[in-house]
C-alpha cells in the first residue's frame, strides 16, 4: 500500500501566478455583480424576463457546465466499469475537474433561482413532486457532488497521511465508483427531457423525445473531450510529457460516439419529418453550425494516424467540444421562441461576467489543487 | 442502456468484446427509440401517458371576444380583489407620475408579475371594424387558462403549483416555491410570471380569484364585466354555452347571461338580447389544446391573430414527458438493475487492481 503513495503527486510550484490573479479579478467582479444581484433581484444584474426565464447561467452554467464536469464520469466508467486499467492515470485529474464543474453548477443554480432561501425544500420529501423532471435532476446532482468528493477524498487523505481512513475508504470505493457512473446518465439525459415538455416552443430542428438520448451522448462526448483537452493543456502549460498513447485511444471512443450522435440525428430528423427545417428553417444556420463542427472534429479522427499527433487531438477535441457546446445552448436557448410574444433575450455584461467569474473559480481552484494534492501521475523520472 | 448489456454479459466476454458488445448495445437501443417514434404518430405514442380528465367540478371563465368593448373594467376589479400594484410600462412612465413616485394610471400590456388579468387589442389596417381580421380590430382577454393537464403543475420540483383535485384551480403556493421558473419556462400559453426587479420576487399568475369563491363571490373580472363577455361557470355549461355561440347566425337575436352561468355565484343577474351581428369562428379556444382547459374563448376572428398559440397537439406535453420518466424510472427498477451491475464490475475491478 505504501506505495501508493507516489503513484500521484502534487505538481508544486508558486500559487500565485499571472493566471490564478486574473481569475481572482475575474471573480471578484462577478462578486460585486452578485451583491446586487441579490440586493435588487435578478434583474439588475440581468436581461432575464417572463419570454426567457432561463437564460445563460441556466443554458452555460448548470447545463453546459455540467457537461464540462462529465470527465469523472466517462473516465471512471472506462477505468473502473469497463476495467481499461491504462486509463488510470487520467482518473484523479478528471474527476477533480467534474468535481469543480458539479459544485460550480449547484452555485450557479443558488445564483438563478428567484427564492433560493427555499432552495432545500428539493431535499424534503413532503415538497416532492415526483413527475417535475427538474426534481430528478438536482437531487440526482446534489447526489453524485457528493459522490464526487468521496470519489476525490483519496487524494486529500494521502495527502494529509491518512492512511487508515484512506485504506478503509478503498474497501468501499466502488459503491461510490458505481453510483458515479449511475447519477450521471440519468441526470444528464434528464437534462434533455426537461426540454420535452416546452413542446412547440423548442425549435423542430431540437425538440424531439431523443433529446435524452442526445442529452447522455453529448455528455459522454463533452466529457472525453475534456479530458483530452485538459490532459494536453496540462502537459503545454506544466511542461508535463504528452499523455498521448492514453489520449489515441480515447480519442477512438470519442469518433465512435460522436459519429452514433451526428446519424442518430439526422434519423430523427427524417423520422420525425422535419429533415426541411435544415435548409431554410427558422435557426436553420445554428443546426448547420453545430452538424458542421460536429463533422468537421469526428472527421478529424478518422485518420488514425491523427489520433496520435497531439495537435490533431487537441483540434479535434476543441471542436468537438464546442459542437457539444452549441448543441446544448441551441436547445435551451437558441432554438427556443416563447409562447406569446414578442420578447427578446440577450445576456447582459454583468451576467456574462458572472458566468465568466464562476469558470474563472473553477479555473482557480483547480490550478489551486493540482499544484497542492496529489492529482496528477507522477512523471517517470527520465522524462522528469 | 448500455450499462444493462454489460451486466448481462459480464462473466463471458473479454474486455474488447465488452466494449464492442456495449458500443452494440447503445445503438440497438437508440435503433429502438427510433422505431417507436417512426411506428407512432406524432399525436400519440409508446412513450405517452394518458391524458387527464377535468376534474368533477372544474370552473372557469369563457371570454367573448364580439361582446367585449375593451372597457378593461376586468382589469382593475382583478388589482383590486387580489391586491395587485400597478404596471405603467416605460413608454407611460414620462407623464404618468402622481403625487411622490406612485403611478397614477395602471396601464398594463402584457400579464406579469404585477398583472394577473389583461386585455389586449389586435388591429390590422385601418382598425375601422369591430371583429373583423380585414381592417378592423378585436379584444382577446389573457389570464390563467386553468389546464386538465397544466405542464407548471408538472414541472414543479416542490409541489409549490398545484391543481385542486375538485375545483380544477391551479393555484401557486409562495412560501414552498424556489424560484427556478420552470413554470414561466414551460406554460404553453406563457401565463405564470416572475418578478425580476425585486430581491424577493414572486411567481403571479390568475387563481381564479379562489379566495371570492370561499365567499361565493364571482371572481374579480366575471363580477364587473359589464355586457357578459366574460362569464363564470362550470367548465361543462361554459363549453355548452360556447358550443351554442359558435352556432350562431349572424343577424340572429340571441341571449347573453351576466355573472355565473348558472347565476348561483354572486347572486343572479339579468343577461341581455343582442343581435348577432358578426360570424362566430367554429373554433373553441381550449377546447382541445392541450389537453383542454377548463377557461375557455370564442371570437370572430382566428385566434392565432389574437397572438394565442394555435396548431399545437390535443394531448398536454406532460403526457410526453411524464411518459419518457415514467418508462425509464418506473419503480425505479432500470435504475436498481443498473446500478446492481455497475456495482458488481466496480467491486470486481477495484479488487483485481489492488495495486492502483
Amino acid at each position: 500500500m505504501s506505495s501508493h503513495a507516489h503513484e500521484h503527486q502534487p505538481l508544486g510550484g508558486r500559487v500565485l501566478t499571472l493566471p490564478f490573479l486574473i481569475c481572482a479579478v475575474l471573480v471578484a467582479i462577478a462578486g460585486v455583480i452578485l451583491f446586487q444581484r441579490y440586493t435588487q433581484g435578478l434583474g439588475a444584474a440581468s436581461n432575464l424576463n417572463d419570454g426567457y426565464p432561463w437564460g445563460i447561467w441556466v443554458a452555460i452554467d448548470v447545463v453546459i457546465g455540467s457537461a464540462f464536469g462529465c470527465a469523472g464520469y466517462v473516465i471512471a466508467l472506462l477505468c473502473y466499469i469497463l476495467n481499461r486499467g491504462e486509463y488510470h492515470p487520467l482518473v484523479r485529474p478528471a474527476v477533480l475537474a467534474s468535481l469543480f464543474g458539479y459544485g460550480l453548477a449547484g452555485l450557479a443554480v443558488l445564483v438563478d433561482l428567484g427564492r433560493y432561501w427555499n432552495f432545500y425544500h428539493m431535499m424534503l420529501p413532503w415538497y416532492a413532486q415526483p413527475n417535475s423532471v427538474m426534481l430528478e435532476v438536482g437531487l440526482c446532482v446534489a447526489t453524485y457532488t457528493l459522490v464526487l468528493v468521496v470519489e476525490f477524498a483519496p487524494a486529500f487523505l494521502e495527502r494529509f497521511g491518512i492512511e487508515g481512513l484512506r485504506a478503509k475508504l478503498n474497501k468501499v470505493l466502488w459503491v461510490f465508483i458505481a453510483l458515479g457512473v449511475l447519477l450521471p446518465t440519468m441526470h444528464q439525459s434528464s437534462l434533455g427531457t426537461m426540454m420535452v415538455i416546452v413542446g412547440h416552443k423548442l425549435s423542430p430542428l431540437w425538440q424531439s423525445q431523443m433529446l435524452p438520448v442526445f442529452f447522455l451522448l453529448t455528455a459522454i462526448l463533452m466529457g472525453f473531450a475534456i479530458v483530452v483537452w485538459e490532459s494536453v493543456m496540462a502537459s503545454l502549460n506544466f511542461r508535463r510529457p504528452m499523455e498521448t498513447p492514453v489520449l489515441s485511444k480515447l480519442s477512438g471512443l470519442m469518433l465512435a460516439v460522436a459519429s452514433l450522435f451526428v446519424v442518430l440525428r439526422f434519423v430523427d430528423l427524417i423520422v420525425r419529418g422535419q429533415i426541411g427545417q435544415i435548409f431554410g428553417g427558422p435557426q436553420s444556420g445554428w443546426f448547420i453550425a453545430e452538424m458542421v463542427l460536429m463533422i468537421a472534429g469526428l472527421a478529424l479522427l478518422i485518420p488514425k494516424a491523427n489520433r496520435n499527433r497531439s495537435r490533431a487531438l487537441f483540434l479535434a477535441a476543441s471542436l468537438l467540444l464546442v459542437a457539444g457546446i452549441l448543441y446544448r445552448l441551441n436547445v435551451y436557448l437558441i432554438g427556443f421562441t416563447p409562447a406569446v410574444g414578442p420578447w427578446h433575450y440577450f445576456p447582459s455584461v454583468k451576467e456574462i461576467m458572472v458566468t465568466v467569474g464562476v469558470f474563472a473559480l473553477e479555473i482557480a481552484l483547480y490550478l489551486l489543487f493540482v499544484k497542492k494534492l496529489p492529482v496528477m501521475h507522477a512523471v517517470h523520472p527520465e522524462h522528469g | 442502456m448500455s450499462k444493462s448489456m454489460m451486466s448481462k454479459n459480464r462473466t463471458s466476454v473479454s474486455r474488447r468484446g465488452f466494449l464492442r458488445n456495449a458500443v452494440k448495445g447503445s445503438a440497438a437501443a437508440a435503433a429502438a427509440a427510433c422505431t417507436t417514434v417512426v411506428a407512432a404518430p406524432p399525436e400519440a405514442n409508446a412513450l405517452q401517458r394518458p391524458p387527464k380528465p377535468l376534474p368533477p367540478d372544474a370552473v372557469g371563465l369563457l371570454y367573448d371576444s364580439t361582446l367585449c368593448i375593451g372597457c378593461k373594467a376586468c382589469v382593475t376589479a382583478c388589482k383590486e380583489v387580489n391586491h395587485m400594484p400597478p404596471d405603467v410600462g416605460p413608454a407611460q412612465q414620462g407623464w404618468n407620475a402622481g403625487g411622490g413616485d406612485k403611478p397614477i394610471y395602471d396601464s398594463p400590456v402584457e400579464l406579469s408579475a404585477k398583472t394577473l388579468n389583461v386585455i389586449k387589442a389586435y388591429s390590422h389596417g385601418t382598425g375601422a371594424t369591430k371583429d373583423a381580421a380585414e381592417n378592423g380590430f378585436a379584444f382577446i382577454k389573457r389570464q390563467c387558462l386553468h389546464c386538465a393537464d397544466p405542464s407548471c403543475v408538472s414541472v414543479c420540483p416542490v409541489s409549490a403549483m398545484t391543481k385542486d383535485a375538485k375545483t380544477g384551480i391551479v393555484n401557486h403556493d409562495p412560501s414552498a416555491c424556489i424560484g427556478c421558473r420552470y413554470c414561466v419556462l414551460s406554460c404553453p400559453f406563457g401565463v405564470p410570471k416572475y418578478d425580476y426587479n425585486d430581491a424577493f420576487g414572486e411567481i403571479k399568475k390568475c387563481q381564479l380569484c379562489k379566495q371570492q369563491l370561499a365567499k361565493n363571490e364571482l371572481p374579480g373580472c366575471a363580477d364587473v364585466c359589464p355586457t357578459g363577455a366574460t362569464l363564470f361557470g362550470r367548465s361543462e355549461d361554459l363549453l355548452a354555452e360556447a358550443k351554442r355561440r359558435t352556432a350562431l347566425k349572424v343577424g340572429e337575436h340571441a341571449h347573453f347571461p351576466r355573472g355565473d352561468i348558472a347565476g348561483k355565484v354572486g347572486g343572479p343577474r339579468d343577461g341581455h338580447e343582442k343581435l348577432v351581428e358578426v360570424a362566430y369562428q367554429t373554433h373553441i379556444y381550449g377546447e382541445k389544446e392541450l389537453g383542454g382547459t377548463q377557461c375557455l374563448a370564442v371570437s370572430a376572428v382566428p385566434f392565432d391573430k389574437l397572438n394565442l398559440p394555435t396548431n399545437v397537439p390535443e394531448n398536454g406535453y406532460p403526457t410526453l414527458s411524464e411518459g419518457i420518466q415514467h418508462t425509464l424510472y418506473a419503480g425505479m427498477i432500470a435504475p436498481a438493475t443498473v446500478f446492481a451491475g455497475l456495482a458488481y464490475l466496480a467491486h470486481r475491478n477495484t479488487k483485481n487492481h489492488t495495486d492502483e
